[in-house]
């Protein structure tokens, strides 16, 4: 029997071959390949993203501006619901048989493991009717979530809005945000998104083969709890922004109001406006989507935006430049005819006034054009005509520091640097050293290819109140409960101008509120001191526009309002701002010696007739009806009009324009 | 009597023995990890399956104690009457058994424990082929002993495959190392291991293409053999039958094999990938056993396992707690023990005077092994899912008590060695 005793050594051997087999197949599965770990960790590990509560906006009193309001979504397991009585719950939730029967089998089709939404989006009233009632019904629970909510409905432009993010922002964000995050889109929400999110936070849970949640992984460990976005304390006041949004209900325009002493922008009105509480929840998107078709364009956020000329509410600018220049001294005379001639054409004053003989004090308050087009003649000429190019450019430079012709630095996006031209522009235009101070005499004025939005006028009036320099303008004048203060917004910018200067062109702003172009607009007990200001616009009715600060001593308010296709800044920019100013200053609005009323102005409709609106948007330098060329081309100009319309500018718009010049 | 109860301690092999304990402890410790129940955390609960293993281990000791006092005498004597009952119960449990999970293979005992007499068959298999085999002038090479061996095999493999337990049957198929250790030609195991590469590859590739190579193949060694006449017919007579092989291939896999086991096969071959479906058991089974690295997770913090992503893992998963919770080390470990227990049983076998404890022996070390092999290899993908425990360590009263018997029945055999049978 024994013979076969060798055979031992060849079963042995095929037990140990089989053996090493199965241990070079573990070996390969447990030590080289490295995808089984990945998976099993795939299978257990679910990252929960916690999303924190996104910073509150209060005014620069602590009124609430945004909150986050609470609101329910009703969600339902399939699989964990016991029977239950079917014609209450559809009671409770205010739904039909066949709604309830719809829901259900969609919840069902999605997962019958997985919670789904079952009802959306109950508001916190609506909730606490069946918060307790919601237990009787096993599956069905409740989960908070926030929305953004506006109790006053103010303020819209600035605010801006949150939307889901869109794909560059998600690619930019190097994996913060993810496909169904919100972002702010636009104003503030856009601006401070860094500091209004908060900061995510990770739970890593641990869920078994039935997707049953199981703990956290290595307890916890690896997790981070969601913190707040930080709250923002806007410089607005909500009062004086509500009433600015009443005065500009039915027209186009808007109002920057600015704290001289700290460069807080206390109210920033863009109208026509919309409610901010639209662009939230399910109806968002129907309610951009009319918006959008709007053609007063509400999405436009005209103080930064809008690109006037200054008009007459320059004069002053001017005048400091040259007084600080020794150009002109604060006596220095002229004779005014109602007309100015600079090389080959005439400057007419309004409706061909003649003022007689002027000095700085009544040119500022009479607003006459021909004074400060001889003295900007003057600045430009001083080194002679063949130094034109050299000279404007200096000057350009003066303007520059004022904040004209270039950002201020808003902390909002989409701000426009307004414009003013370089020498560099007219070199293009009429060929190098074929321009001289009578070609761009216009901007002397305010006009011409000279642009400045709306917080650009609002800063200038800052700088003459502080006489030499500003504060950057701001909306957000703290951030976070410390209330920190960015370090930019406390240094000071001078303008390059000694006080002393400032002195004669503030008396002749007082004298256009006292006696002079708006008069109408003068505030009882309160000295303002303003510049009315008419913008010429080619297609329609003039851009009424008023610049003023108050009160003349230790300046608490600066402003510029500008009313599209309202005429003279007399008889619409001026009074609102004069409304704004005294509230502002005193809370309430007292008697008129001209008897203007705010209700008066509240009810007026300016809005364009749409007809002409279309040729119009704002702002145009464009054809000048003040600077009359005696021979000249004025196709070119227009041609410049079509270059400086704003970007808001729809295709319809575009069209219609192209027609125009066929015309 | 004290000197022969020493010299009886001292003949029994207590290096099998603690192997053994070992695995039964080792066993013990991942059916708490694989069904741990934060609610019932202590080991010892008999409302678990680890109390429950615990106490399978306890009973199981008894036992294996029990069967130390027997006389060698009884079990040889027995064999026939053992394999008859088992028969019977094999028929009974087809008649009135519990049907879990498909297979019809348990007698219900009442106060919730379960036999399993196809556990026994293996046993008392073993025994009455050991007690035949060992009978004077029975040559397991001539026809007549052929076929009475093939009947004693053959008859509870027919009946567990009524039930239908595949892995149990195939189990007995391990039986043919100990029919090739004495004397069966090794042209069975030849034959059995080219059946098996033969079915793989006329699965994987076209019937005709694996023809075409046999046929060039064997024309070569035909060739260059060609001297040897008698060479050449036989191996004429392997070619037709290989080719008759593939050519039915097809036809077993269609009509004879279930749909399940169809696609277990395809799944281990790579042809199907169903990793949430059919395909899921193994694939699981891979995520646990890979994700354990070179030192696992550690006890009880096994995430496959823990969260219950492996179905059956007490039972015929168990490896996956092992590899998952000690890695590639516990694997290695696992393994290695049973390989030494398993060569180590063999040269218990070898060193029997008598015939029947040596063929019993390589018996035990055969179904020992063939279910390491199967129960492993199903669990890393090597082989396609059988449902057969891992012995020792699987959790199960009736596994572990007939495994327990089978390896004592030879220790006892092997502590009388020096006596005569």
């Amino acid at each position: 029997m024994n013979s076969f005793f060798e055979r031992r050594y060849v079963i042995a051997g095929i037990f140990i071959v089989i053996v090493l087999v199965l241990l070079a197949r573990l070996f390969y599965i447990q030590i080289i390949d490295p995808k089984y770990a990945i998976y099993a960790s795939n299978n257990v590990r679910r990252q929960i993203i916690q999303y924190p509560a996104r910073g509150p906006i209060l005014d620069r009193n602590g009124k609430v501006l945004v909150q986050n309001e609470p609101f329910y979504d009703i969600m339902v397991t399939p699989l964990e619901v016991k029977p239950f009585d079917t014609v209450e719950f559809c009671k409770m939730l205010g739904i039909d048989r066949d709604e309830f029967n719809r829901r259900w089998e969609k919840a069902w089709k999605y997962s019958p493991r997985l919670a789904s939404v079952f009802e959306k989006q109950l508001t916190a009233q609506a909730y606490a009717s069946i918060q307790e009632r919601l237990s009787e019904f096993p599956g069905f629970y409740s989960t908070p979530r926030y929305l953004r909510n506006y109790p006053d409905s103010v303020a819209a432009q600035f605010l801006g809005y949150i939307g889901e993010v869109r794909d560059k922002d998600i690619k930019r964000s190097n994996g913060y945000y993810h496909p169904g995050d919100f972002i702010g889109i636009t104003g503030v929400e856009r601006y401070y998104e860094h500091v209004l999110r908060g900061q995510r936070g990770v739970q890593n849970l641990l869920y078994d083969s039935k997707n049953r949640p199981q703990g956290k992984f290595a307890n916890g460990m690896f997790d981070t709890a969601a913190v707040a976005g930080e709250r923002l304390t806007s410089s607005l006041d909500i009062n004086i922004q509500k009433f600015g949004e009443q005065l500009m209900k039915n027209k186009v325009g808007s109002i920057v109001a600015i704290e001289p002493s700290t460069g807080e922008i206390l109210c920033y009105v863009s109208s026509p406006t919309y409610d901010p509480n639209l662009m939230v929840g399910r109806e968002r998107g129907n309610n951009a989507a009319k918006m959008y078709a709007d053609p007063y364009n509400p999405f436009f956020i005209r103080p930064i935006q809008a690109r006037y000329p200054p008009g007459s509410s320059f004069k002053p600018l001017s005048a400091l430049i040259a007084l600080q220049e020794g150009i002109i001294t604060p006596e220095t005379g002229y004779l005014c005819t109602g007309r100015y001639r600079s090389g080959n054409r005439w400057v007419y004053c309004n409706k061909h006034e003649a003022h007689g003989y002027v000095t700085l004090n009544s040119a500022v308050a009479q607003s006459c054009n021909g004074y400060f087009s001889m003295v900007f003649e003057k600045i430009i000429n001083r080194n002679g005509a063949k130094q034109t190019e050299a000279t404007f450019a200096d000057w350009r430079a003066k303007v520059n520091k004022f904040g004209l012709g270039s950002k201020l630095d808003l902390d909002m996006p989409s701000e426009s640097r307004g414009n003013l031209p370089t020498p560099l522009y007219y070199d293009n235009k009429y060929q190098k050293g074929g321009w001289r101070s009578s070609t761009v005499v216009s901007l002397a004025i305010g006009q011409g290819e000279l642009l400045a939005t709306p917080l650009q006028l609002a800063n200038l009036e800052c700088t003459i109140a502080n006489k030499g320099f500003f504060y950057k303008p701001h909306l957000i004048k703290a951030i976070g409960t410390k209330n920190v203060i960015k370090k930019e917004y406390l240094e000071r910018n001078y303008v390059g101008i000694d006080s002393q200067y400032f002195e004669p062109v503030i008396n002749g702003m007082q004298r256009v509120v006292e006696s002079g172009t708006a008069i109408r607009s003068k505030i009882p007990g309160i000295i303002m001191c303003g510049k009315t200001g008419t913008a010429q616009n080619p297609h329609g009715e003039d851009h009424s526009v008023f610049v003023a600060y108050a009160p003349r001593d230790n300046p608490k308010i600066a402003i510029a309002v500008v009313v599209e296709n309202s005429g003279e800044g007399a008889h619409w920019a001026a009074p609102i701002a004069s409304f704004i100013v005294e509230k502002y200053l005193r809370g309430s609005i007292s008697p008129r010696e001209s008897g203007i009323t705010p209700e008066y102005y509240e009810n007026a409709n300016r809005l364009p007739d749409l007809s002409t609106f279309f040729h119009n948007k704002p702002v145009k330098p464009a054809v000048i009806d003040t600077v009359k060329k005696s021979n000249g081309d004025s196709s070119a100009r227009k041609k410049s009009a079509v270059i400086n319309h704003h970007t808001s500018t729809s295709n319809k718009y575009l069209a219609a324009q192209t027609k125009t010049k066929k015309r | 009597m004290s000197n022969h109860q020493r010299s009886f301690f001292f003949n029994v092999d207590w290096v099998t023995v603690i192997i053994y304990l070992a695995l039964c402890i080792i066993g013990w410790f991942n059916i708490h990890a694989a069904v741990f129940d934060v609610r019932h955390p202590s080991i010892i609960d008999f409302s678990t399956n680890y109390g429950k293993q615990f106490m399978f281990i306890c009973i199981s000791i008894v036992l294996a104690i029990f069967i130390l006092l027997l006389e060698s005498r009884f079990i040889t004597a027995l064999a026939p009457a053992f394999y008859v009952v088992t028969v019977v119960l094999l028929v009974v449990v087809l008649i009135i058994g519990r049907n879990v999970g498909g297979n019809q293979a348990w007698i219900s005992l009442g106060g919730g424990f379960r036999l399993q007499p196809s556990e026994f068959a293996k046993f008392t298999t073993c025994l009455l082929l050991a007690r035949y085999l060992s009978g004077p002038n029975v040559r397991v090479s001539e026809i007549r002993a052929f076929g009475i061996v093939a009947a004693i095999i053959g008859i509870p493999m027919f009946l567990i495959l009524r039930q239908p337990d595949m892995g149990s049957t195939l189990v007995f198929i391990s039986l043919i190392f100990v029919l090739y250790r004495e004397g069966l030609s090794p042209y069975f195991l030849i034959i059995g291991f080219l059946m098996i590469a033969l079915f793989i590859t006329s699965i994987l590739y076209n019937p005709l293409t694996v023809i075409a190579v046999i046929a060039v193949l064997g024309s070569l060694i035909i060739w260059f053999f060609k001297r040897y006449k008698k060479f050449t017919y036989t191996m004429l007579t392997g070619m037709a039958i290989c080719i008759v092989f593939v050519l039915s291939v097809k036809f077993i896999y269609n009509n004879v094999l279930q749909p399940h086991q169809k696609v277990r096969i395809d799944i281990v071959l790579g042809i199907k990938s169903d990793p949430k479906g059919k395909g899921y058991n193994v694939n699981q089974s891979k995520i646990a056993i890979g994700s354990g690295k070179l030192w696992g997770k550690g006890y009880l913090h096994g995430t496959q396992t823990k969260y219950s992503f492996v179905p059956e893992q007490s039972t015929d998963f168990i490896f996956c707690t092992v590899g998952e919770e000690w890695g590639f080390a516990g694997s290695v470990t696992v393994i290695g023990l049973f390989l030494f227990l398993i060569l180590r049983l063999i040269m218990i076998a070898e060193r029997q005077r008598s015939p029947f404890s040596r063929i019993y022996g390589y018996g035990v070390a055969s179904i020992i092994f063939f279910h390491v092999m199967i129960n492993i290899g199903m669990t890393i993908g090597l082989v396609p899912v059988i449902g057969i425990p891992l012995p020792f360590i699987s959790y199960g009263g009736s596994s572990l008590m007939s495994f327990t018997l089978l390896l004592f029945v030879l220790l006892k055999l092997d502590s009388n060695r020096m006596g005569i049978v």
